[in-house]
């Protein structure tokens, strides 16, 4: 007790000898809590808590140069698409940085990427639960005009503890224009990281590598429009899985990615390509999970927004892929026939991943294969969309979205199932959007989607077949929103399946804090972000949504 | 005990009211779109109002209220001197969308990416659309989560207010 009241005679010595200058304390906080009841026809199962919830709050104090931070969690029970090893509560985040004449230096947890990620990333994602915060010390060093470096040691985060793997990184940037006084129309950025991950040897069967190396070397081209990256990663042997394995591979790992992208005032393009070959990065190498996934290689696809565009997602394959994506934007000119008083968006997209040539190297370590660099045909499709987005705005009070797509989802490849158990789904899909301004603050929104799917005759299972969906939202500004939707399964061979999915939201938004809430039904599915996907199981039940920041 | 807890009360008080002051930017680089590093305390407008909005390629809501925005955007600089920032949280999946779309849509905003969320997480933004509000002076002085149709009107009346 005496040693918190001199603690507390100090601070407050602090206080007045410091006056004004304290610095600033902000914060966010944010709160999920759900109920779950039982609902066979949904195979929905009422959790033993009836509620359960996850729960954030951080605090970031900065003065000056120096920032510290803190998050505490909570997950009384955590909601039960979250893994079930968030558990308790706890302060799993926190750290100190400060910084001067241009190196900063961060003690505690950090989140770090080198260049596009495909040797690393460290970030956190609260929908798909995934924060693989790093814990440990980073420098960054701005050397001079236009070279920096980036350099750390430290262990990655996994729930409330930490991984076993210790990862020591480093990233060096230049760019050229700026460092060698270019005076060329184009701007040169190069950059180089080397990553390695050090685990003790522990497997008594096999001769595993400790020190586990990765680099990777990339390149920016900047002209006016154009703007060119490429980066391309090389993993050493690293054998996955050793405990449960009667053999383990050696192969060594690989990815390159690639992007081009010209616009101007009213038109725009971007073209990627990216291969990844065995190149999966676990903090644990004996550990499997996206917990413990410590690179980056997102999917070529579309993040789609509309909940039937999003019914069938595409994973990330690190183990082995080749994806294409074409997106082209464009805007008819207002004035003119189809551009009408306000002019016309359109959005076409197109992405196919397939997989690599008789499977790739981590398959083939034994029969000294090399898959071919570059392979489309006779390859198997694992995803593949094209869709075309109009947005529009007719007049004053209405404005809409229209989508069309067609997508091929591999079920049986990409969800892990027998082949021939449910093949490849094909489907078609149709989206409405439209915006309806009633009068100053209040309007209406109306969704209207469609999906059609087809299965092949010869699959063993029988795929959900086809849906319907709509909602429709009353909002006044700046305050309220009310929405209502129904997800409807009309087209489920099996009759008792075809079931209503309807759900009721209500919300309040003030300044910086919002509440909202909520009842209804959920589909078992797949909830993806960026390539990384996780299982959402169904549920039926009341949810309740603060969040808020100071 | 006693004497501890009005302690700790009359220092939490002390510390609510000298720390509730101010709200400046938080010490962050983001990227230009052109390939240049950005601190994000540069930014500056003439001492007149700046808008800070977090938006992502993929959030419908995000890209609704920059659009509708756009369209008056010309009108309220001229009223009111403010400038827009629109933040993308975009990361390697869709960062190379972010150019063509911003140039497609013909948007006049300066455009900054914070692809690992570095900015965002300074600036307490758990969801997107966020927007924020800083007065001549630099200094954060109102923001709003989320974005319904007509939330552009309730933004104009608080940059008029800070011109008043």
């Amino acid at each position: 007790m005496k040693k918190n009241v001199i603690i507390l005679g100090l601070l407050f010595s602090y206080l007045f000898t410091n006056g004004q200058d304290l610095g600033e304390i902000h914060g966010d906080f944010n709160l999920n809590m759900q109920s779950y009841l039982e609902d066979a026809s949904i195979n929905a199962v009422a959790a033993d808590e009836v509620i359960r919830n996850n729960s954030y709050l951080n605090i970031l104090f900065t003065r000056n140069n120096f920032t510290a931070g803190v998050r505490y969690e909570s997950y009384l029970n955590a909601l039960l698409d979250y893994d079930d090893d968030f558990k308790g509560n706890g302060i799993p985040y926190r750290f100190a940085t400060y910084s001067t004449s241009g190196l900063e230096i961060t003690a505690g947890n950090f989140y770090e990427q080198f260049g596009s990620g495909l040797i690393f990333r460290s970030y956190e994602e609260k929908g798909l639960g995934i924060d693989n915060a790093m814990d440990g010390i980073r420098l960054k060093y701005k050397i001079g005009n236009g070279i920096n470096l980036k350099t750390f040691i430290a262990k990655s985060r996994t729930y409330f503890t930490y991984a076993d793997g210790i990862f020591r990184g480093i990233d060096a940037e230049i760019d050229l224009n700026q460092a060698m006084n270019l005076t060329s129309k184009t701007k040169y950025i190069l950059g180089g990281s080397f990553v390695s991950r050090y685990q003790q040897r522990s497997n008594p069967l096999f001769e595993l590598p400790q020190n586990v190396g990765l680099y990777a070397g990339r390149l920016n081209l900047i002209n006016g429009g154009w703007n060119y990256f490429g980066e391309y990663a090389y993993k050493i042997n690293d054998p996955l899985n050793s405990i449960q394995q009667e053999n383990v591979n050696y192969a060594s790992g690989s990815a390159f990615t690639s992007s081009l992208t010209y616009s101007k005032k009213g038109f725009g393009i971007t073209a990627e390509i990216h291969r990844a070959d065995n190149m999966l990065l676990l903090s644990d190498r004996d550990r499997i999970g996206k917990a413990y996934i410590l690179n980056y290689i997102p999917t070529l696809s579309k993040p789609h927004a509309y909940s039937l565009l999003a019914l069938y997602p595409c994973a990330t394959q690190a183990m082995g892929e080749l994806g294409f994506q074409l997106d082209i934007f464009y805007k008819i000119n207002k004035g003119t026939l189809l551009g009408g008083r306000y002019g016309t968006k359109l959005n076409f997209n197109v992405s196919r991943i397939n997989g690599l040539n008789s499977g790739n190297s981590f398959l083939n370590d034994n029969q000294d294969h090399t898959p071919i660099l570059i392979s489309v045909i006779d390859e198997e499709l694992y995803y593949s969309d094209i869709n075309l987005e109009i947005n529009k705005k007719l007049n004053k009070k209405v404005r809409y979205n229209l989508v069309v797509a067609n997508q091929t989802y591999n079920k049986d490849f990409l969800e892990g199932k027998t082949p021939g158990e449910y093949g490849v789904i094909n489907s078609t899909i149709g989206v409405l959007d439209i915006s309806y301004k009633i009068k100053k603050g209040h309007s209406i929104r109306m969704e209207l989607q469609t999906l059609m799917a087809k299965q092949l005759e010869t699959a063993s299972k029988k795929e959900e077949g086809d849906w319907v969906m709509g909602l429709a939202e009353y909002t006044i500004s700046p305050n309220w929103f009310f929405a209502v939707q129904d997800m409807y399964n009309y087209g489920n061979e099996d009759v008792s399946k075809q079931l209503h999915y309807i759900n009721l939201n209500v919300g309040f938004i003030k300044g910086a804090n919002r509440f909202e809430i909520g009842y209804g039904k959920k589909r078992e599915g797949i909830f993806c972000v960026g390539g990384v996907c996780k299982l959402v199981p169904s549920s039926n039940g009341l949810n309740f949504n603060i969040t808020s920041s100071f | 005990m006693k004497k501890i807890l009005f302690i700790v009360l009359a220092l939490s008080i002390n510390i609510s009211f000298i720390y509730s002051q101010e709200r400046s930017l938080p010490n962050i680089e983001v990227k230009t779109l052109d390939g240049n590093s950005f601190n994000i305390q540069e930014l500056e407008n003439n001492n007149n109002p700046i808008v800070i909005s977090f938006w992502a390629t993929w959030c419908k809501p995000c890209k609704k209220e920059l659009n509708n925005i756009a369209e008056v955007y010309e009108e309220w600089q001229e009223e009111t001197g403010v400038k827009i920032i629109a933040i993308s949280i975009d990361d390697t999946r869709s960062m190379s969308k972010v150019a063509p779309y911003v140039n497609s849509s013909d948007w006049e905003y300066e455009v900054y990416l914070d692809s690992n969320s570095d900015l965002k997480r300074a600036m307490g933004v758990s969801t997107v659309p966020h927007t924020f509000l800083l007065n001549g002076k630099g200094n954060i002085v109102w923001d709003h989560r989320g974005y319904i149709d007509g939330d552009e009107d309730e933004l104009y009346e608080k940059i008029e207010e800070l011109g008043k």
